[in-house]
């Protein structure tokens, strides 16, 4: 493997609640487990896991979010806990939930990410309207509020705010969930440009395992706040002794991806 | 190194978006406010007491600065949470120093504006019995109080982020009992024993004797600067405790809340 750009070691994390506000029972849910991978620099990896598997704690603590209860992460040298300002500088994140000032055009809410960057008015409007661009966002939207665009858009947004910066190394938290098929594809194709033009090393998680075997060289599967397998597409179809990933995911972690019941209840 | 200044000026420019975005509830605001402090100032006219009319408008004025500056601070927070962009606000390379700076400044030049506004409103419906010459002494007063009143809305500014509905509720709560004990309208000297005591702490108790004492409403005629110099000195002193004390605190909530799993998006 070249230069590492993640490593993850043994990283833990546990939720506590209190069963009330007095005298309540705490009760502990671990969310990650003693979970270690390593991202070189320049690729693509993907976490694979079901709702609760661990994927979106792993990623808050990549972007000091939260904090961990054990293990350390390094991001391009710089450690966790102890370089959260350094690691800020450097990562960016598009999170399943694209969260902006909904009152606020695009343009107004890019233009505050680029500032608190250091960025100026002139050089972060470009660089805004370039990736929209190439996203496929329609530029003539740029002044519209975001409450009045649609959720594929508010995504398209959300990617170019984590782009706007030049994130040498970039999270990717569901990125296309939720999205339309044209959206979906929009996204990732920036991101396969994105990969070719500027080796930025990118840690994807997600439900999909055709987009995690299109757009990342090697993909883990987390169940349950464990890394049980993790390898190319090839290695793991080779592991589980299946053709069909979601069925590798099956065989080598015993859950299934998606929580059925739950794709039911929100389809009715 | 990002500079400072231009992440202050982050802050700035998206509160000045929000507020061009909602500008018919600042509209709303600034019209309930004028409102209300016409309304308190009547009573005074009803007594046909200039006095009591001037004691009424200074603290209906002195209100409108604070509780805006306060809230607009204590609020920010609990308003990112329901946005959900706390977490992406919380992720870049800015200090909590700078951006509670950031949003604390912007804040102050809402605040000033709309205690302009009100008191713009009341010179049309009310012959105010003071002259235009005390006005710098006030600002001077309202600038110096601005500090512990941002340190009191730092403190508040984390009580959303402990627990997002309860938080907001509480600062509301916080606001109330500033009203009540600092002597708005009245001079603390009515309130209970114990109410008196804990008006000592608050830096509003300070600012309106200061007002009232240049406006000469509390005897012996309209006071100098150097008159006033004891309590811009306690509201100095006040503001020196409360500004670092608020943002330690608030560096303890965030760690709390980076522990807990407490930036998300909630509302």
């Amino acid at each position: 493997m070249s230069r590492v750009s993640i490593r993850v070691n043994n990283l833990k994390k546990v939720f506590r609640k209190r069963s009330s506000l007095f005298r309540g029972r705490i009760t502990e849910e671990w969310a990650l487990k003693g979970v270690s991978l390593e991202v070189a620099s320049g690729e693509a990896y993907a976490l694979l896991g079901p709702n609760g598997s661990g994927k979106s704690t792993l990623i808050r603590i990549l972007s000091t979010l939260l904090l961990q209860d054990g293990g350390t992460v390094e991001i391009e040298g710089r450690r966790l806990p102890g370089d959260e300002r350094r690691v800020r500088e450097i990562v960016g994140r598009v999170s399943v939930d694209a969260a902006f000032y909904k009152k606020l055009s695009a343009k107004e809410n890019l233009l505050y990410s680029a500032f608190l960057y250091g960025y100026h008015r002139e050089e972060a409007e470009r660089r805004a309207r370039e990736i929209l661009e190439q996203l496929g966002f329609p530029v003539r939207r740029f002044h519209d509020p975001l409450e009045e665009m649609s959720r594929g858009m508010q995504q398209k947004i959300a990617i170019a705010r984590a782009l706007l910066v030049n994130p040498p190394v970039l999270l990717l938290d569901e990125p296309t969930t939720g999205l339309d098929p044209k959206s979906k594809r929009d996204v990732q194709v920036f991101l396969e440009r994105l990969r070719e033009r500027r080796r930025t090393t990118i840690l994807l998680t997600s439900h999909d395992m055709a987009e995690a075997e299109r757009l990342c060289e090697r993909i883990g599967l987390l169940a349950g706040g464990s890394l049980v397998a993790e390898g190319t597409a090839g290695e793991l179809r080779r592991k589980a002794g299946c053709d069909n990933l979601d069925d590798v995911f099956i065989r080598l972690t015993g859950e299934k991806l998606v929580d059925e019941k739950k794709e039911t209840v929100e389809k009715t | 190194m990002i500079s400072p200044i231009q992440q202050t000026w982050a802050f700035f420019y998206r509160d000045w978006q929000l507020t061009r975005r909602y500008w018919s509830w600042v509209v709303v605001f600034t019209f309930y406010a004028l409102v209300s402090a016409a309304t308190v100032a009547f009573i005074g006219v009803a007594a046909n007491d200039p006095r009591l009319t001037l004691t009424l408008t200074a603290g209906a004025l002195l209100w409108t600065f604070l509780s805006v500056l306060f809230n607009e601070i204590a609020m920010s927070i609990a308003f990112e949470r329901w946005e959900g962009t706390l977490e992406y606000t919380f992720m870049a390379p800015v200090s909590r120093l700078i951006h509670l700076m950031g949003v604390s400044l912007y804040a102050l030049t809402y605040s000033l504006f709309r205690v302009v506004c009100v008191l713009a409103g009341l010179t049309l419906v009310i012959d105010l019995p003071f002259h235009w010459s005390q006005l710098p002494g006030l600002a001077l007063v309202l600038l110096v109080s601005s500090v512990a009143f941002v340190g009191l809305g730092l403190i508040a500014a984390i009580l959303p982020v402990m627990s997002p509905e309860r938080g907001a509720e509480a600062t509301n709560i916080l606001q109330g009992v500033l009203l009540l004990i600092s002597g708005v309208y009245y001079p603390v000297s009515v309130l209970p024993g114990w109410m008196q005591k804990i008006a000592w702490f608050s830096p509003a108790t300070y600012a309106l004797r200061a007002s009232r004492r240049l406006l000469g409403l509390e005897g012996g005629g309209p006071a100098t600067l150097a008159g006033i110099l004891p309590d811009l000195l306690r509201l100095l002193l006040l503001g020196a405790i409360l500004a670092p004390f608020g943002l330690w605190v608030f560096h303890k909530a965030e760690h709390w809340a980076k522990r807990n799993g407490k930036l998300k998006r909630t509302g």
